[in-house]
């Protein structure tokens, strides 16, 4: 029987041939905790060991609530950098964990195991990368290994030329409207198709973020030319094995979606599931209190080159709180160099530190009782970003942006030239 | 008593993320549902069931939401279905999560576990419902979570854990 790319990944970290289904003890090429996860891994940690099994194959980056607002949180840190010292494993403090991880540690072929429920991201780069909890990734540092059940693989097949306006964003909102909030759960999602092809890889971290939402153990897209285009443009010049699902492999399910007539899709709250097109929400008039660009799912300088050109030579809506936090110091950097943060900083919007920002609600730009903020993040939960009163609005970095010239939800695709 | 809930009670309903910032336990059991039903952490008490529907769970990685629940001392959940990472979590912890049909469960019916057996039985109502649980999470319950069984056994002991 063949096997899909999940199951081939996974047979190489254990050293036997696994199809969905088996139980195995598996090597991990990295293990990443971050400063909210990593605190909680640190009691176990030290119950079954004092060193870890291998510092450079550790990530700990302090990304959720940094720099730190507060001392309960400091105090959090102070721990994390405790344990780090002693260990010798450098802390981080670049940007957003998926964001840092795919620009510079995650190859493809590799098993990672991290501890933060958007892990599933670094699959664009052609891995399998696997949220889960502190304990496990306590066990992780202690070991190099984890357990698994090897999941079943759901294959989406993406197909047609993106309309203008709508972007990869809209297209993964479009699946989640599909699958629902479960209906990926214990699943490995892999996305294909010659849409998927097409797009490089910081749009299919986008796809691959998205799926934790559908509650996905990983999701992936085979490795191929734009992954190594990728590697090439962040220095990495690494060769790899071009895996992929064998013909005869055996999917779960396999769904398609032809996106030739894609519009520009808003997840409403409190649900990933409750999308609709931006047009609908549009006619509601719904006006917006904050509008947040960022986040480890649309915050990468593509999305920022998106939201520069619809922006320049406009207005920001007066008085709107627009925030813009780059997923990472890299693309920070490269947004300097471009002349995009002069420009936005001019327009009154707020650039902030890279990081997760707003995006859980901690710190930079917490909302209140029944404010409204339109989001290029992936979570609309009740209370994700503040008051449970708020209302959380998903959407790419396109319609956030003509949300913010306008101040009420807008169809991105007048502005989009 | 049972705490009912409905489906896809995500994680940040369970613990919000801004009280998140504290890896006492106690503190953890303090915020349990805070926001979404903040009578609960108050009159919880031991022996007390959670009940929910679809997807229980959902959300973020945090392990801060079952180790509230556990420290809440509740008997165990029992949802409809779980979400990954928080079952997963739940297995490591030695958290009680039993997969079982719960729409005929109300708050005020008596409830009476049988692991051994595998059934829950309604006492209020006279019916008995079948419960799963896998193998694995039994077994990691009876030995008080995954870090006490290594602790325990050495940390070879990982790989016994596939023939439980
Ligand atoms: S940016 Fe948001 S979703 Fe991404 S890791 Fe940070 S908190 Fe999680």
């Amino acid at each position: 029987m063949g096997q899909t790319l999940a199951e081939k990944i996974f047979s190489r970290h254990c050293g036997k041939t696994v199809h969905a289904g088996d139980f195995i003890l598996a090597d991990l090429d990295l293990v990443m905790a971050h400063d909210t996860t990593c605190a909680w891994a640190l009691e176990p940690f030290y119950q079954i060991a004092t060193k870890v099994f291998d510092p450079k194959k550790i990530f700990i980056p302090f990304d959720h609530a940094f720099p730190s607002p507060n001392v309960a949180m400091s105090k959090l840190q102070a721990e994390i950098r405790k344990f780090a010292e002693e260990q010798g494993i450098p802390i981080s403090f670049e940007g957003v964990c998926h964001q840092v991880m795919s620009e510079r540690l995650i190859n493809p072929g590799d098993l990672v195991l991290g501890a933060d429920s958007h892990s599933p991201t670094g699959g664009g780069v052609g891995a399998l990368t696997i949220g889960v909890g502190s304990t496990d990734a306590a066990i992780a540092m202690a070991t190099g290994k984890a357990w698994f059940r090897v999941p079943e693989t759901i294959r989406i097949d993406i197909t047609g030329q993106l309309p203008r306006g709508s972007y990869s964003k809209d297209v993964v909102l479009a699946v989640a409207r599909e699958m629902g909030a479960d209906g990926a759960n214990y699943r490995v999602i892999e996305y294909g198709g010659e849409t998927v092809e097409q797009f490089n890889v910081p749009a299919r971290l986008t796809l691959t973020n998205m799926s934790a939402e559908m509650g996905a153990k990983a999701a992936i897209v085979a490795p191929d030319q734009q992954t190594s285009a990728y590697l090439q443009e962040n220095d990495r010049l690494i060769a790899f094995d071009a895996l992929r699902s064998d013909a005869d492999a055996r999917f779960e399910r396999v769904l398609r979606f032809d996106v030739s007539n894609l519009k520009p899709m808003i997840a409403c709250p409190p649900d990933i599931d409750n999308d609709v097109p931006v047009e609908e929400v549009q006619a509601e008039k719904v006006v917006v209190d904050q509008v947040f660009i960022g986040s480890c799912t649309n915050c990468r300088i593509d999305d920022l080159e998106v939201v520069y050109r619809m922006w320049k030579g406009r207005r920001l809506k007066e008085g709107l709180r627009v925030i813009v936090t780059p997923a990472s110091r890299k693309v920070y950097l490269q947004a300097l160099q471009r002349g995009y943060v002069e420009e936005f900083m001019k327009m009154g919007a707020v650039v902030s530190s890279p990081g997760c920002g707003p995006c859980l609600g901690r710190a930079g730009g917490v909302l209140y009782d029944n404010e409204v903020c339109v989001s290029t993040s992936n979570r609309n939960f009740e209370g994700r970003m503040g008051s449970p009163k708020a209302r959380i609005f998903l959407a790419s970095p396109a319609t956030a942006a003509a949300s913010a010239l306008t101040g009420y939800i807008t169809d991105p695709r007048p502005f989009v030239n | 008593m049972n705490w009912k809930f409905g489906d896809n009670i995500n994680t940040d309903l369970i613990t919000p993320g801004r009280y998140n910032i504290t890896t006492d336990p106690r503190e953890l059991a303090k915020a349990c549902f805070i926001e979404y039903r903040p009578e609960f952490s108050k009159q919880v008490k031991a022996g007390d069931f959670v009940i929910a529907g679809e997807n229980f769970g959902c959300g973020s990685s945090r392990e801060t939401a079952p180790v509230s629940l556990k420290h809440s001392n509740i008997r165990a959940v029992i949802a409809k279905s779980y979400a990954r990472i928080f079952f997963r979590n739940a297995i490591n912890l030695g958290l009680l999560c039993m997969i079982a049909d719960t729409d005929g469960i109300d708050e005020s019916d008596e409830l009476e576990l049988d692991v051994a057996a595998q059934v829950l039985r309604n006492r209020t109502k006279g019916i008995e419902i079948s419960i799963k649980i896998p193998s694995m999470m039994l077994r990691l319950y009876q030995e008080g979570g995954i870090i006490p069984y290594l602790k325990k056994h050495g940390l070879s002991a990982l790989t016994d854990l596939e023939k439980f």
